[in-house]
């Protein structure tokens, strides 16, 4: 516990807050422990969420970095939906949620929502949404919700290869698509 | 592409998207979960025997086939190579399904199919052979390829957003399959449905360990990544050692590194020399998880890890020289760029704990510069400040190589990196070295300058990317103003663009950089195009503009702003109405030129949002009011008040803020038209029916105020005003009922009433608590944001508006006058008076309202009944009784609390008799000195702490600089409403106080008695008139005057010795021995002899003494036991209650 501690020096007040912020986000008992190992994420702008929707609010896929209980997540979907389905093309693709910021982008009548950290770069996100469409598009090629809908669970593989624990693991789109092969191998 | 295999998933998906509406679904949904909940929970109830076995066959397909005449099934079983356990389990197989083995065939499958002949079921119909299947599946269970389709279409159902309160230990109990397919799907939908408080999720935790430190990668890969995803704690506590293990002994790539940040925290210690170990390994996939992992354990703890910093090094120049990489890890030509900037990511939390040595040269494939390097190790040991220098060359020279190869590589690579490059080097403090920090800031310019809007999007967005990382680092290194200034104009570009995107980012980044100082004035210039965001249709970018302007706002342009502002709170949607009243009520106080027109705002606001306009809000309106002292000012809010109650419809809040201002101060507006005691009653009068109960109080008190401003009184309007009193009366809500019955009171007492109702006297000072909550609020987002930054270095400026007023810091004191002591020409008196300036200053804290102790908020003040000027602590309990409800007081005008006048009687008249008093605190040390129903002074030893709103005591220093028998007279007086209390009060700081006894033994008491021979050291005196008492009541007498009798020493019993140390200025500590002698037969006379070193204070004991046993106080008072032959040098008793008589006995 020392070292957390010693860790949280390093700019406690701000540290302490965006814990605390966390808490009060996701309005959630928990341990201590467990706001300490956020803290390490903060170093790292952890990816609290990602969310593939249709236009009329329909989960594509949704995937969570942070610990929530389920009636939250419906919670957060439902409006993370209304937040960005109105949106005009021409509106940024940018959204406060909450306190945190969500990055979307939509494809037809798909809607890709990444959510972030304010302080986050922005543009960098936007872009990596792109990298995994790319992805997924290769995969499938030519993807379209249908493939999304019937092969969910291909596209869960994928994004685990995609993201970490919150975190983009890999960047190559061709070493995604390889792995994947390599895996469907052994089904 | 084709679901695989699992046809039935692919149908239930089919069917859901066919339903027309959304009820149709939810039946669909609901009739599916009920065909799983019925699978599973027959997969429960297997009978537990033979479960062996059964778990055995739950891995097996069936087949069923049609030779010829015979019908036969056949069991596809792996792994059965051992001919004992075939016979075992055909007998098994032959009693559940009573059926034979196909005794033919079996040598020909080896053990691994299984005939057998089933007489008894009738396998050659279809509907025979579901019946087999149903029958085989009941017995054995679910078959894996089963639950997998259920645990799918569970996560599905889920997705669609339906509870699935089921089925969590199915999908755990997935992950022990033991194949893949199962497996995969077990992981996956564990992850998904599951969080790191689940219980089910203990459950898994020993199968993923199973996994973990299994021989099968794509296990550990599975288990790995569930772990990163969702691995709390326990998780970290239970597996890490075999992660650590892993990484240890095997080469798997990337999963393992993200696993650790995530979850080990807590175990991850003294792994260094392992990690050591770890990164000497060949394999770049495990030095990419290294690194994660040594990311992680950095962060923790750099200090452990500085052996392994060599090691990086050594890798990086491998990179960097691309030797010695295979093929599979290089990208696009550049040696593992995740590596790479792993590394980037471990040095800069190296850097970032200690600034010390090297990080950057990760991104670095300048090949020249490791030769510059020359020998790494050596470079290790050098200083921190080189350490520093050196990377930021080496992070400038990675920009530059980036720069240059930008478009050879993949957009996010590229973009990745060079904004982790920037990141790294914003952890810096400063970059110091001259040539370094030009070299980096051609670096920067040329990002600035360089990134042109090219048609592609995502590489539009990739080189803006990083270019706002380019000038979040120029931020933080605090360029020269021409850089700065350049920065300013570019997001001034940004903010005009039509990209939205580009447009917000310039806004957000312009509010950051607010931070730096210089700029303030630049981004004035782009004043009116922020304003122009502002009316952005995108909720995102007016956001920013308002944060962008809030931020910006000062008292150049605060006028500007915050009339922008309010002009745009009409139109803005609701979601920022509040924020933005909020941040104009703040700017307005922050910043405002002048009283009026911050009331003017405040006005306006809660005439716009009043919704959204907090209570704080308008009690600090009120407030400032109440605290500013020019009339105009007060006159001008009034006005306004005035003219909003005019409008048809207005908030509440307006009604309450007006209601409150009008009451106080409508009586200056009296000669303007339409302002008259009764037109503003009544159009006050007209909003009572609209408004809550909170308002009421606030409008009851109003009518009592303009019925007491009304001079003359206007019947009419008096009468209107009573017959709301007396209708509140019975009002349920007892604040208004207390209100209504109190006023109602009052007002019937006519003059009085101007006292009670006086003016609001001034607020005492307080932080706003609008720019508290701005704070507050501000603290909750992570950033240090540029607003917060300036709000802080503007404090003094939010005060500008507090400090025109006077420190409201004392209370108002006028209401306690002076305490004037007459001058006297004895000593003793002003020492008396030295001991008084100390009363002065502390007596004023008698008021209701002490300084020390400002009532919690400012809620209390201003629905406070009224300010009842009277001390509310001090009233003595056989005083009135104080008004607990108001509803006695109909009986008995006289029982009011804070009527303090009795119909009849003008003056005050004290409590208790004061000479009383004053003879009673002679004798003690502390009690009550004076009383009225308004004040009490006690005497009291000194306080240690004073309590809030209650009594006071002041403590009073008398020194004695001479002996003598005069008195110290306190001549206090206050001013209670209009009378004027004035007592002129003997202290009872009498000789005997200046006594210390002291108990002489024989041997010292006659050397001392026999040295003070005579006068005027030793007096005697034969004193008549003595009041009679027992010796043992003398001697008590004496004791409690501080004159210890000390028995034994006089041989006669009817004799009495006492003796005592006196003190002074002239005489320091001098003892005093006295010797009385009585006479049994007459006790109203007895000779005393007084002896000390000093003939005045032998004289003035002697006559102290002698007062004191001819003018004892004895309780019942009116017939004044005086003694026959009272002299003048005792205080006539008769005199004692007039205090003006004590002092003109005592001069």
């Amino acid at each position: 516990m020392s070292h957390l501690f010693e860790f949280a020096t390093i700019d406690l007040a701000s540290k302490n807050s965006v814990a605390e912020q966390h808490d009060r986000l996701f309005n959630r008992s928990k341990g201590r422990a467990r706001v300490d190992l956020r803290l390490i994420h903060q170093l790292h702008s952890l990816i609290r969420f990602i969310l593939l929707q249709n236009r009329q609010g329909k989960t594509r896929l949704a995937k969570y970095y942070i610990p929530l209980e389920e009636s939250e997540k419906h919670k957060v979907e439902y409006e993370v939906h209304r937040l960005v389905v109105n949106r005009d093309p021409k509106f940024t693709n940018f959204v406060e949620f909450r306190t945190h910021k969500v990055i979307y982008r939509r494809y037809a009548g798909l809607f890709f929502s990444l959510c972030v950290d304010i302080t986050d770069n922005e543009l960098a996100y936007l872009e990596s949404i792109h990298l995994f469409v790319e992805i997924l598009d290769h995969f499938f090629s030519n993807v379209c919700e249908l493939d999304l809908v019937f092969n969910f669970h291909k596209v869960y593989l994928i994004l685990d290869e995609f993201i970490l624990a919150g975190e983009l693991q890999e960047t190559s789109k061709k070493a995604i698509i390889e792995r994947m092969g390599e895996l469907e191998k052994q089904e | 592409m084709a679901l695989s295999g699992m046809r039935g998933l692919s149908v239930f998906i089919s069917d859901i998207r066919n339903c027309q509406n959304k009820e149709q679904e939810r039946l669909r949904v609901d009739k599916e979960l009920g065909n799983i909940r019925t699978r599973f929970k027959n997969e429960k109830a297997m009978n537990p025997s033979s479960c062996s076995w059964k778990a055995f066959l739950s891995d097996a397909m069936v087949v069923i086939s049609c030779k010829g005449t015979k019908v036969g099934l056949i069991i596809f079983l792996h792994h059965m190579h051992n001919n004992k356990c075939q016979s075992s389990l055909a007998k098994f197989i032959s009693a559940e399904f009573r059926c034979e083995p196909l005794t033919g065939s079996e040598k020909r499958n080896r053990g691994h199919i299984w005939h057998l002949v089933t007489p008894s079921l009738p396998l050659s119909t279809l509907e025979g052979r579901g019946q087999f299947c149903s029958r085989f599946r009941r017995i054995v269970g679910l078959s894996p390829y089963e639950k997998k389709k259920y645990v799918w279409k569970m996560l599905y159902i889920y997705m669609l957003g339906y509870d699935v309160d089921f089925g969590h230990m199915e999908a755990v109990s997935l992950i022990s399959a033991p194949k893949y397919p199962e497996k995969q799907v077990g992981y996956i939908v564990t992850s998904c449905l599951l969080n790191e408080n689940h219980d089910f999720l203990r459950l898994a935790i020993n199968t993923v360990r199973n996994d973990i430190i299994g021989r099968n990668e794509t296990f550990q890969c599975l288990a790995l990544t569930l772990v990163g995803n969702i691995g709390g704690r326990e998780f970290a506590e239970s597996l890490a050692p075999d992660v650590q293990k892993l990484l240890l002994q095997t080469a798997r790539e990337e999963e393992g590194c993200t696993v650790s940040p995530a979850s080990f925290q807590k175990k991850i210690q003294m792994w260094s020399d392992r990690m050591a170990q770890l990164l000497d390994e060949r394999d770049m996939g495990v030095l990419t998880s290294s690194m994660s992992l040594l990311v992680a354990l950095v962060s923790n703890n750099h200090e452990a890890y500085w052996s392994c910093l060599p090691k990086c090094v050594k890798i990086l120049e491998r990179l960097a020289r691309n030797q010695d990489v295979p093929q599979e890890y290089t990208y696009y030509g550049i040696p593992s760029p995740w590596l790479q900037s792993n590394y980037s990511l471990c040095f800069e939390l190296l850097l970032h704990w200690t600034c010390n040595k090297g990080k950057a040269e990760i991104y670095l494939r300048n090949f020249d510069f490791w030769h510059e390097l020359g020998d790494t190790d050596s470079w290790c040991s050098r200083e921190q400040r080189e350490g520093v220098g050196l990377i930021n060359r080496l992070n400038i020279k990675s920009l530059w190589w980036l720069l240059d190869h930008g478009c050879d590589i993949d957009a996010l690579i590229n973009l990745t990196l060079q904004v982790k490059t920037m990141r790294a080097l914003q952890y810096f403090p400063t970059v110091e070295d001259p040539n370094t920090r030009r070299s980096l800031f051609e670096v920067l310019q040329r990002i600035l300058m360089g990134t042109d809007v090219v048609k592609n999007v995502n590489k539009n967005n990739a080189s803006h990317a990083v270019l706002f990382e380019a000038l979040a680092l120029v931020m933080h290194l605090d360029a020269e103003k021409e850089m700065m200034s350049q920065c300013v104009a570019l997001l001034g570009k940004f903010i005009a663009v039509r990209e939205p995107n580009i447009r917000y980012l310039g806004l957000e980044n312009m509010t950051r950089m607010l931070m730096v100082t210089d700029v303030h004035d630049i981004i004035k210039r782009h004043q009116a195009q922020i304003i122009t965001s502002l009316k952005d249709p995108d909720i995102s970018i007016r956001r920013r503009a308002l944060d962008l302007l809030y931020g910006m706002c000062d008292v150049s342009n605060a006028k500007d702003i915050v009339e922008e502002l309010l002009q745009y709170l009409s139109s803005a949607d609701f979601a920022m109405r509040e924020e933005l009243s909020l941040k104009a009520a703040i700017l307005a106080e922050k910043f405002a030129p002048d009283l009026s027109w911050y009331v003017d705002v405040i006005l306006q606001l809660i005439d716009k949002a009043g919704d959204f306009v907090s209570d704080d809000i308008w009690f600090r309106v009120v407030q400032f009011v109440t605290n500013n002292e020019d009339l105009q000012v007060t006159e001008a809010a009034s006005l306004k008040a005035r003219e909003y109650l005019d409008k048809p419809a207005i908030h509440e809040t307006m009604v309450k803020v007006s209601a409150y201002i009008l009451g106080e101060y409508s009586h200056l507006l009296a000669r303007r038209p339409g302002c008259s005691p009764k037109e503003i009653f009544n159009i006050i009068h007209e909003k009572l029916p609209t408004v809550s109960t909170s308002t009421i109080p606030i409008l009851l008190s109003t009518y009592a105020k303009i019925l007491m401003h009304t001079q003359p009184p206007d019947q009419e309007l008096q009468k209107q005003i009573w017959a709301i009193f007396s209708k509140y009366e019975s009002c349920i809500d007892a604040e208004i009922q207390q209100r209504a019955v109190e006023y109602h009171a009052l007002s019937m007492k006519g003059a009085a009433l101007m006292d009670i109702l006086a003016e609001m006297p001034k607020f005492p000072e307080r932080q706003s608590s609008l720019i508290k909550k701005a704070e507050d609020s501000e603290a909750d987002t992570a950033e240090q944001s540029a607003i917060k930054l300036r709000a802080q270095q503007q404090t003094s400026n939010a005060l500008v508006l507090t400090d025109q007023r006077p420190a409201n810091g004392t209370p108002p004191v006028s209401q306690l006058g002076l305490v004037k002591v007459p001058n006297m020409s004895n000593a003793d008196q002003s020492t008396a008076e030295q001991g008084l300036t100390h009363a002065n200053g502390a007596l004023t804290v008698v008021d209701p309202q002490p300084p020390s102790t400002p009532s919690p908020d400012l809620l209390g003040d201003l629905l406070g009944p009224l300010a009842i000027e009277g001390p509310s602590g001090t009233a003595p309990p056989q005083s009135e009784p104080r008004v607990a409800s108001g509803l006695e007081v109909g009986a008995n005008e006289d029982a009011l609390a804070i009527a303090p006048v009795e119909e009849q009687a003008n003056t005050i008249q004290p409590i208790g008799d004061i000479a009383e008093r004053f003879h009673a605190l002679c004798l003690k040390d502390s009690g009550v000195l004076y009383e009225d129903p308004y004040i009490q002074m006690e005497l009291s030893l000194v306080p240690e702490t004073i309590p809030p709103r209650a009594q006071v005591q002041c403590p009073l220093e008398v020194i004695n600089l001479q002996p003598s028998r005069d008195l110290p007279v306190l001549d206090f007086s206050y001013k209670f409403g209009t009378h004027m209390v004035n007592v002129k009060l003997r202290l009872p700081a009498v000789l005997n106080k200046f006594l210390q006894p002291i108990m002489v033994s024989p041997e010292e008491f006659f050397p001392q008695w026999r040295s003070l021979s005579g006068p005027p050291l030793k007096l005697q005196e034969v004193v008549r008139g003595v009041r009679p008492m027992l010796l043992a009541e003398m001697a008590n007498l004496f004791n409690s005057l501080r004159l210890i009798v000390c028995p034994g020493l006089d041989p006669n019993a009817n004799n009495l010795v006492a003796s005592t140390t006196f003190y002074s200025e002239s005489t320091r500590a001098m003892l005093c021995l006295i010797r009385i002698e009585t006479d049994p037969a007459d006790r109203t006379q007895l000779r005393m002899t007084i002896a000390s070193g000093d003939p005045a204070l032998t004289f003035e004991l002697k006559e102290f003494i002698k007062e004191q046993l001819v003018s004892i106080p004895v309780p019942s008072r009116p017939p004044a036991p005086m003694p026959p032959q009272a002299r003048p040098t005792s205080p006539p008793l008769a005199a004692l209650s007039d205090p003006g008589a004590i002092l003109a006995g005592l001069l």
